[in-house]
């Protein structure tokens, strides 16, 4: 084992019925060093970190561990004991014990006694970190940032080496992610081995020392930061050039139509989850977004106007004619689709098939007594896998055992299958590596210039700014403005979500 | 919105409830503090619905048992013996001035008798009896359930066959009934070598009895006689050996037994459809008021114990008369 | 209806028939058949013979086991679309049969005397019992749906007053009707050697398989129970898709119900149906369906069902003690819903694959 390092991995291999998810993998972290593991979805990045944690076994291969030599890592208490701890993407924690019952759950060695010595013991830890929430606190109730920092403080209070954050800023705002990265930071000096795994290239190049691609499951290469220019590094997890910088509006046609009604329009609408009624209106061909801050209301906005929600009030116009919109049957028939923020409460069934999950929404609108053929059914979910390049083993695998990416692109097909007249889409592009972000933008503009009207909420304003012509910006839960032309830019943005204006 | 739900929901609840116990429970007129001049008397019963003779015998102590007769009644009903304990102590803290007990087992009233004895309260048992010593109770008006077995044993034995090849089918275990109608059967068997072919018990219910004599039908085995303890589940067996046309009745290959004298069940062996069939009277009611008369008037009751007066019924030799006077139910 | 489990190369035949949902029923079949044939080699034998009142008749354990397996078959129908779209339980099922016999009897002997006439057509009867069913159905699929108390909770309360409502209808007697029309739809038609309660089987049987063909309820069902709020983003209705599950158990009671009383003319409300709803929870589970609800295989249901009555049959074949009927049938339940579990399949598949593999030779480096 070579200086300094906290933990090696050589020639990893793994496969799955039909899949060979890691092939010949070298991994090197070295002590107090935040190491990025980069790659698009399928490139084995998972695979790799379920191998180091215990979930799956590999075919062949070693780890070595600093101080324990070649370890066996057969289960995640193994992974455990031998110091390497992970925090997951999706919280997998307790959400109804509370803080401090969360951070000494299951530790096994450790039986605490007492209820009041292990809420000191918690409240100690989360000083030491800079976490600042009560240990008795429910952990339900604290956001979901704070939920990830107490998975970290329960990873750190076990004295890992090498802790493991997957995904950790997904659902984290602009103030939380700096919270994190500090105490990221703090973890750094004190010697552990941080493994971050992301798709986020800013936050890469904001905190990480080294980065390491793959790319259909073999090891493309490790890279210190300062070495690896962001294009190069796209281009490697790619396997080829890439011009994403590249402004893609021009190059497709915008659909005209100023004349004629608005393809949808509403006046005062309101849902129970409590935002202030609004007015809103597409055109057809138009890409909108909307944009603010996490919990500013984008979210509620656009549930309202499919019916998602218990709608309280107001009235809609679609082409100029007056309907009633308050359930998601309603919305559909009218020709309204909507890909959820939530993929797994809101967007997959898990237990059913590729093929089912594609031809939900259509079905449905089609009627209870005209099922579509297994041949028709097929025909679809063929089309759509191969227009999203959905990579899964056959169309009858079931939807759960997809990547979260893959996942995405099957709900993505789904609403797209409908031919909808007006596409809402809630961030369509979580969880989907680079390359793919960038053929749905191309997408979104491409089905808008035929004359879909697309609502496009990301959390990325880049990516908006790339898709969308007009974007309405809100804060606490009210609209606070409208940017269209030359006023799309970062700078606005932040501004108008920062509340220039005087109200 | 969640507290509108509950209240639906208990509402609903309560609604149910109620249809239970009107439905459940006719009868029951108990004023509470007993009208002035009043007999008042609580009765403890066997489910109404379990039998035939259960209905007849239900009927009939409602019947006797009103207000123009001059008492003042409570019933409660249940198969369930610790159900029927809890509402004998119920009972005893309503003050009732007689106690009518049907057990639904034998075992385990020594407790509520003492305690009855102790409010003053006065026992009498009818159709069944219990395990407790005979200083609990004022008087028992029952059916000799072992007498019953033995009647019925007693005419097989006298058919004199070549051979007996049994199929016993037995009622709930452990009731008064099931235990005296198997003991005089199996006391038999063993003296004079008869086969029992099979013994189950189909639990009084004519669904079991089918499919317990089909399984014997379909394994081939032989069989001559059909012991059934109750009229409901001879109605079973027979169902089974129709579909298999195994011929059954006076002077046929397979000889029906049963108890209880339904109406219907004598129509069969007047038809010479079934051969025997055993009483079990279930008219106690009237044998009951007239040792609440003797004791209200001061006189003590001798022998406490009344065996009701039953026979069997011999297809060769009932009558259209019979089957008026002794069956019990609708035809 | 059935889900092919995607297969990569290196899995034979064998193990990925193993993750069939509907081997777990065809396995206990096959386990009980090869026993009882071990002990009596006769077992299958089918013989033709005539009933007492004339008719040709079938006759022989196969024929026993299908013929009493009905009114359960049926049942596990309904119970199956029940427990997948409210991942809950129906226990009030056998309270509805004595609900819905009492119903059909009362239609056809009327009040009084039981004549040997009936009083009605018989159609009527069936026709208002499945009406009764349904409204029965409805409620207790309203508590569940609208007022989201858990299926069992809900149903619990027909469960309690059920039987003594069936009483009730009847002014609490016992009627009873010897009409040969009407127990002909029990035992046997005129003519026909095959008993005529596995007709209605057959019949609901090809209902259920063109309702499932021929609309979306298997697919909206199925998507209600694994996930009502995607299913409800999706256009649904996930209340009255499983209002919808209980007034089809409710069907299933009816026609049960009916082929109940058929049998004997007769009906006793404590004791009619007695622990069906047990069975019929039973088939469900043994079908491998989960019973928390979601995807769901409709003939493994069915084949649970016969298998339970298979064992109903061995058992009494073997003239099992009656008071150690109840425990043995336990005892054979737990193995084969224990050999049934995911994790135990799972087993046995890698099983079968190291064994094919250990055979194949390896090839040299």
């Amino acid at each position: 084992m070579r200086e300094g390092s906290v933990l090696e991995m050589h020639g990893i291999y793994k496969s799955f019925p039909g899949v060979k998810a890691l092939q010949n993998v070298d991994f090197r972290l070295c002590a107090g060093e935040i190491h990025a593991l980069m790659g698009e979805n399928g490139a084995g990045k998972s695979t790799l970190i379920k191998v180091l944690t215990g979930v799956y076994q590999k075919d062949a291969g070693e780890i070595r561990i600093e101080g324990k030599g070649t370890v066996q890592i057969r289960s995640p208490q193994e992974a455990q004991r031998a110091g390497i701890s992970t925090v997951y993407q999706e919280i997998s924690l307790c959400p109804n014990l509370s803080v401090a019952e969360n951070i000494f759950l299951g530790r096994g060695e450790e039986k605490l006694l007492s209820w009041r010595k292990m809420n000191q013991q918690a409240g100690k830890l989360l000083d030491s970190l800079g976490i600042r929430v009560k240990p008795t606190q429910q952990l339900a109730s604290c956001s979901i940032a704070v939920q990830q920092m107490v998975a970290i403080a329960r990873a750190v209070d076990m004295d890992c080496r090498v802790l493991i954050l997957d995904e950790p800023t997904s659902s984290l705002d602009e103030s939380e992610v700096a919270k994190l990265f500090q105490l990221m930071r703090d973890l750094k000096k004190r010697g552990v081995g941080i493994i971050f795994v992301t798709h986020f290239l800013d936050q890469v190049y904001d905190v990480c020392d080294k980065i390491t691609v793959l790319r259909d499951g073999k090891l493309v290469g490790e890279y210190a930061i300062e070495n690896l220019p962001r294009v190069e590094l796209v281009s490697k997890m790619l396997g080829k050039e890439l011009d994403d910088m590249a402004d893609i509006k021009n190059d497709i046609p915008v659909f005209n139509e100023e004349k004629a009604a608005p393809v949808y329009e509403v006046k005062n609408l309101s849902s129970t989850e409590g935002i202030e009624p609004f007015d809103f209106y597409i055109r057809r061909g138009e890409v909108n977004g909307f944009t603010g801050l996490l919990g500013s209301g984008r979210s509620e906005s656009v549930r309202a106007i499919f019916g998602a929600d218990k709608v309280t009030g107001g009235e809609v116009r679609m082409d100029g004619k007056s309907v009633k919109i308050t359930k998601p049957i309603e919305a559909m028939k009218n020709g309204i689709g909507y890909l959820a923020e939530d993929r797994k409460r809101d967007g997959i069934i898990g237990d059913l098939s590729v093929r089912e999950n594609i031809i939900l929404a259509l079905q449905v609108k089609t009627g209870f007594f005209k099922p579509f053929s297994k041949a028709q059914q097929i025909k679809f979910a063929d089309e759509y896998i191969k227009l999203l390049d959905v990579k899964t083993a056959s169309v009858n695998t079931p939807i759960k055992s997809l990547s979260g990416g893959n996942q995405q692109k099957v709900i993505l097909g789904r609403w797209l299958l409908t031919h909808p007249k007006y596409l809402i889409l809630d961030e369509p592009t979580r969880g989907i590596d680079v390359g793919t972000k960038v053929d749905i933008q191309k997408l979104v503009l491409k089905l808008a210039s035929e004359g879909m009207s697309v609502t496009f909420i990301s959390s990325e304003t880049d990516e908006m700014l790339r898709t969308c012509s007009r974007l309405i910006v809100m804060r606490d839960r009210k609209q606070v403005g409208e940017l269209t032309g030359d006023q799309l830019t970062q700078n606005t943005i932040m501004n108008t979500i920062a509340g220039g204006e005087k109200e | 919105m969640k507290a509108g739900r509950i209240f639906l929901a208990a509402a609903a609840a309560v609604i149910c409830c109620a249809a239970l116990t009107a439905c459940g429970q006719t009868g029951g007129n108990g004023g509470s503090g007993g009208k002035k001049g009043l007999i008042k008397v609580g009765v403890i019963n066997n489910d109404p619905n379990e039998s035939g003779y259960r209905t007849a015998n239900v009927n009939d102590l409602q019947n006797t048992f009103t207000e123009a007769n001059g008492f003042d009644a409570q019933f409660k009903y249940s198969l369930k013996n610790d159900e029927q304990i809890d509402f004998a102590q119920k009972f005893i803290q309503d003050e009732v001035d007689y106690l009518l007990l049907s057990a639904a087992g034998t075992a385990g009233w020594d407790g509520v008798l003492q305690d009855a004895k102790k409010a003053g309260v006065k026992v009498i048992l009818f159709d069944r009896t219990v395990d407790a010593s005979d200083d609990l109770y004022e008087a028992s008006v029952v059916s000799d359930m072992a007498k019953e077995g033995e009647t019925a044993v007693e005419w097989l034995k006298g058919q004199n066959l070549d051979k007996y090849e049994i199929i016993h089918i037995q009622g709930v275990m452990g009731s008064d009934a099931q235990i005296g109608r198997s003991g005089a059967l199996d006391q038999a068997a063993k003296d004079l070598g008869w086969t029992i072919v099979s013994q189950q018990t189909a639990e009084w219910n004519a669904e079991k009895a089918q499919q317990i004599v089909q399984s014997a039908i379909d394994a081939g085995k032989s069989f001559n006689v059909i012991y059934a303890e109750n009229d409901d589940m001879a109605k079973g067996a027979v169902a089974a050996l129709d579909k298999a046309n195994i011929s059954h009745g006076v002077g046929k290959d397979v000889i029906v037994m049963g108890f209880d004298c339904n109406k219907w069940a004598l129509k069969e062996l007047l038809d010479k459809n079934w051969n025997y069939d055993g009483q079990c009277n279930p008219f106690q009611a009237s044998y009951i008021r007239e040792i609440i008369t003797k004791l209200e008037n001061g006189e003590t009751v001798s022998p406490k114990k009344i065996i009701m007066e039953e026979k069997g019924f011999d297809a060769a030799t009932i009558t259209q008369a019979d089957v008026d006077q002794y069956g019990i139910g609708q035809g | 209806m059935t889900t092919k489990s995607a297969r990569g190369k290196g899995e034979s035949f064998l193990s990925g028939l193993l993750r069939h949902q509907i081997v777990i029923p065809i396995a206990a079949l096959l386990l009980l058949a090869i026993f009882n044939l071990i002990v009596d080699p006769s077992f299958f034998r089918i013989t033709f013979g005539y009933n007492s009142a004339g008719n040709p008749v079938l006759k022989g354990y196969p024929i026993t086991i299908i013929d009493y397996g009905t009114e359960l078959a049926i049942l596990a129908i309904g119970m199956t679309l029940v427990t997948a779209a409210s991942g809950g339980q129906d226990i009030s099922v056998g309270a509805a049969i004595a609900i819905a016999g009492s119903v059909i009897l009362r239609i056809l002997c009327g009040t009084g005397e039981s004549t040997d006439g009936l009083q009605a057509p018989i159609i009527v009867a069936v026709l208002v019992a499945c009406v009764v069913a349904m409204i029965f159905g409805a409620f207790n699929g309203a508590l569940v749906a609208f007022f989201k108390i858990q299926p069992m909770v809900a149903t619990l309360i027909l469960f309690t007053a059920g039987r003594s409502i069936a009483a009730w209808i009847n002014h609490n007697e016992l009627p009873v009707t010897s009409d040969a029309g009407f127990k002909a739809f029990g035992n046997f038609l005129p003519g026909i050697p095959i008993p005529a309660p596995c007709f209605f089987a057959v019949g609901c049987f090809i209902v259920t398989w063109a309702l499932l063909k021929f609309t979306n309820l298997g697919l909206y069902v199925q998507s209600v129970g694994i996930n009502e709020k995607t299913s409800r983003l999706n256009g649904l209705n996930p209340e009255f898709i499983k209002l919808v599950t209980y007034v089809l158990l409710g069907l299933c009671v009816a026609v049960s119900g009916f082929i109940k009383v058929a049998r004997l003319g007769t009906i006793n409300y404590s004791v009619i149906a007695k622990d069906i709803e047990m069975d019929a929870i039973l088939a469900v589970a043994l079908g491998g369906n989960a019973l928390g609800g979601g995807k769901f295989n409709m003939p493994a249901s069915i084949l649970g069902a016969y298998v339970i009555q298979f064992l109903t049959t061995t058992l009494y074949k073997f003239d099992v003690q009656s008071d150690a009927l109840s425990a043995y049938k336990a005892i054979v339940v737990i193995v084969l819903v224990v050999l049934s579990a995911p994790t135990v399949r799972e087993k046995l598949s890698t099983l079968v694959k190291k064994l094919r593999n250990t055979n194949q030779t390896v090839p040299s480096a």
